[in-house]
């Protein structure tokens, strides 16, 4: 058999049977679509080179803009003013004690926040009874705007640690609460029939069948969970802080050092990525039975 | 050979009247009850909304022995083999099966966060007991899988490590829906000879819903045809095991049950 009896090759006859378009010339006939390994794709660059070049770009612009006089001290410190006070903050140990007081501030708040909400989910998600009592309440509270609860905070706790805690606390408690109860309710059923044909028990069907299951969506609260404190330990450091990020960042307002505000946004958003690391490594570890997307 | 009435299904015991209907889901473990059937259902039937899936049906199994399930799509082989999986308590009748059972179902379902091995053994008592899951995966032919996620797995070694996870129970019933209705045609004449070498071997009552209706006839001691709600049919197979497809009464029964479910004789099959 020849490579020509084998092609897909439309006779004439076929051709006005099938209503085929008429031949078109060979030279533009197909258009063939190149399908290139992993392996060849950005090729040279290194990934973490790649992803680096955007933020270092910006940098660079802010640094001639700076230097240009095109963004006065005023409105907008340079890079270079940043980094030296950045410098001088750390010598003094200001900054690494702001951090830390403020780091801690949020861990204390999604530790208790988040221990709430996931004991909530997991009650409500395993019982009728616990769905009936917890879930109405919980749908009903996550409407109100966790800000508009600062004065109540402040009445309730003072104007010291505890206000800007229970904040944070109550702001991770409810993505935590709802990710875990979906997750939890989106147990693949079948897979719960498997294990009832295996003759799990009731507690081994949730230590092996439904916690697993409800683990993807527990993290994706997590994250949730962690963006929010970020954002509500922002808002509890404008609480009359004497200490932290805030703390240093109102001052920092008194005096227009914009230099240090920017030293503190940076700090933000350092502590942001870091505490997002943390969870993309959780899920490396727990999740590492799926095989994920991870994006082209 | 054949009997196209159910009340011969049912051998010589007693027709389970109306009367002798308890009301309510039943079930008891054979061993209680002193007969030597795995499965014994009476009366059994099953309603989905205003729907009779199941009316007053009827249907032994002997120990060991080899029963295929055949019916149009929808007839109620899987609402059947759920009910004898106690999965699903919804009927009335009586339902007797062994307390070893255990089930494989059309999709391996595995759970993909626990590596095969872990699989097999879940829910054994005395722990995960990794030797015992590497026999068991030896057997269905995949113990250099044992510790790969289910995820990574192919179709065929996926519905063996679910075949596998069955019968390292050592049921004394095997249920299985469709299993291999998601393998290609190579795959799935290898697993039909590992469950007819497996069923040899460990010498549990199985029962098998299939499409297929030569791999009933080829594994079985018995074809059963389900319609409208009870087991309309039966052929008995008493061919010598390694059956030749091309023996004529091979063919013969494939022609019988082809009928019976309403495809023409000479339209399929004959290739
Ligand atoms: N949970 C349910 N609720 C409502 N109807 C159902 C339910 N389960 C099954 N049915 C109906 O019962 C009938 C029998 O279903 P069943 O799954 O037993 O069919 P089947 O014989 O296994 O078909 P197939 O060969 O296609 O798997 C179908 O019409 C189905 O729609
Ligand atoms: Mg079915």
């Amino acid at each position: 058999m020849t490579i020509a009896e084998i092609g897909p090759v439309a006779t004439d006859r076929e051709r006005g049977r099938k209503r085929l378009p008429p031949e078109r010339p060979r030279a533009d006939g197909l258009h063939l679509q190149r399908i290139d390994p992993v392996s060849a794709k950005g090729q040279g660059l290194p990934r973490w080179l790649r992803r680096a070049s955007g933020p270092v770009a910006l940098v660079l612009l802010w640094h001639v803009l700076s230097v240009t006089g095109a963004l006065p001290g005023e409105v907008l410190a340079g890079p270079s003013t940043v980094l030296s006070s950045a410098a001088a903050l750390i010598e003094t140990g200001e900054l690494q004690e702001a951090m830390w007081v403020s780091l801690s501030r949020a861990l204390t708040g999604l530790a208790i926040g988040g221990t709430i909400g996931v004991t909530l989910a997991v009650i409500s998600g395993l019982f009728r009874l616990g769905e009936d009592m917890v879930d109405a309440i919980m749908q009903m509270m996550r409407t109100v705007p966790n800000v508009a609860l600062i004065p109540l905070l402040i009445i309730w706790f003072g104007i010291g640690e505890a206000p800007k805690i229970a904040l944070i606390a109550l702001a991770t408690a409810f993505p935590l609460y709802l990710n875990v109860y979906a997750g939890i309710r989106n147990v693949d059923q079948s897979l719960i029939e498997v294990g009832r044909t295996l003759g799990l028990s009731r507690l081994a069907m949730i230590v092996n069948v439904v916690l697993p299951g409800a683990l993807p969506s527990a993290l994706v609260g997590l994250r949730y969970s962690l963006g929010i404190a970020w954002l509500a330990l922002v808002f509890g450091e404008q609480i009359n802080a004497t200490a932290g990020i805030g703390y240093l960042m109102a001052n920092a307002r008194e005096f227009f050092q914009t230099d240090v505000i920017v030293v503190c946004l940076v700090v933000y958003a350092l502590l942001g990525l870091a505490v997002d690391f943390t969870v993309r490594t959780l899920e490396k570890v727990f999740l590492s039975w799926r095989p994920a997307f991870n994006g082209t | 050979m054949a009997t196209s009435v159910q009340r011969n299904l049912t051998d010589s015991r007693p027709q389970a009247s109306s009367a002798m209907l308890k009301p309510g889901p039943q079930i008891v473990p054979s061993a209680v009850a002193e007969t030597a059937n795995a499965v014994r259902v009476r009366g059994l039937s099953r309603r989905f909304g205003s729907r009779d899936v199941l009316q007053n049906l009827n249907v032994d199994i002997a120990a060991g022995e080899f029963v295929a399930l055949l019916g149009a799509s929808g007839c109620g082989k899987s609402t059947l083999l759920r009910i004898l999986a106690d999965l699903d308590r919804e009927f009335s009748g009586d339902v007797e099966v062994p307390h070893r059972r255990a089930v494989a179902f059309q999709a391996p379902r595995l759970l993909p966060w626990k590596t095969v091995w872990r699989n097999v053994v879940l829910g054994l008592p005395g722990g995960a007991d990794r030797k015992r899951a590497l026999e068991a995966l030896e057997e269905v032919g995949i113990g250099h899988r044992a510790d790969q996620w289910p995820k990574v797995l192919s179709g065929g070694e996926a519905q063996r490590a679910s075949l596998a996870r069955a019968l390292v129970r050592e049921p004394d019933l095997l249920l299985l829906d469709e299993p291999f209705a998601a393998l290609d045609a190579l795959t799935r004449i290898k697993a039909q000879e590992l469950v007819g070498e497996l069923w040899q071997r460990h010498g549990c009552a199985v029962l098998l819903v299939t499409h297929d209706v030569e791999e009933a006839v080829l594994l079985s001691d018995r074809v059963l045809v389900m319609k409208d709600g009870i087991i309309a049919h039966q052929e008995v197979i008493d061919l010598p095991r390694q059956r030749d497809v091309a023996d004529p009464v091979f063919a013969k029964i494939r022609g019988n049950l082809l009928d019976c479910l309403g495809v023409r004789h000479g339209t399929h099959g004959n290739s």
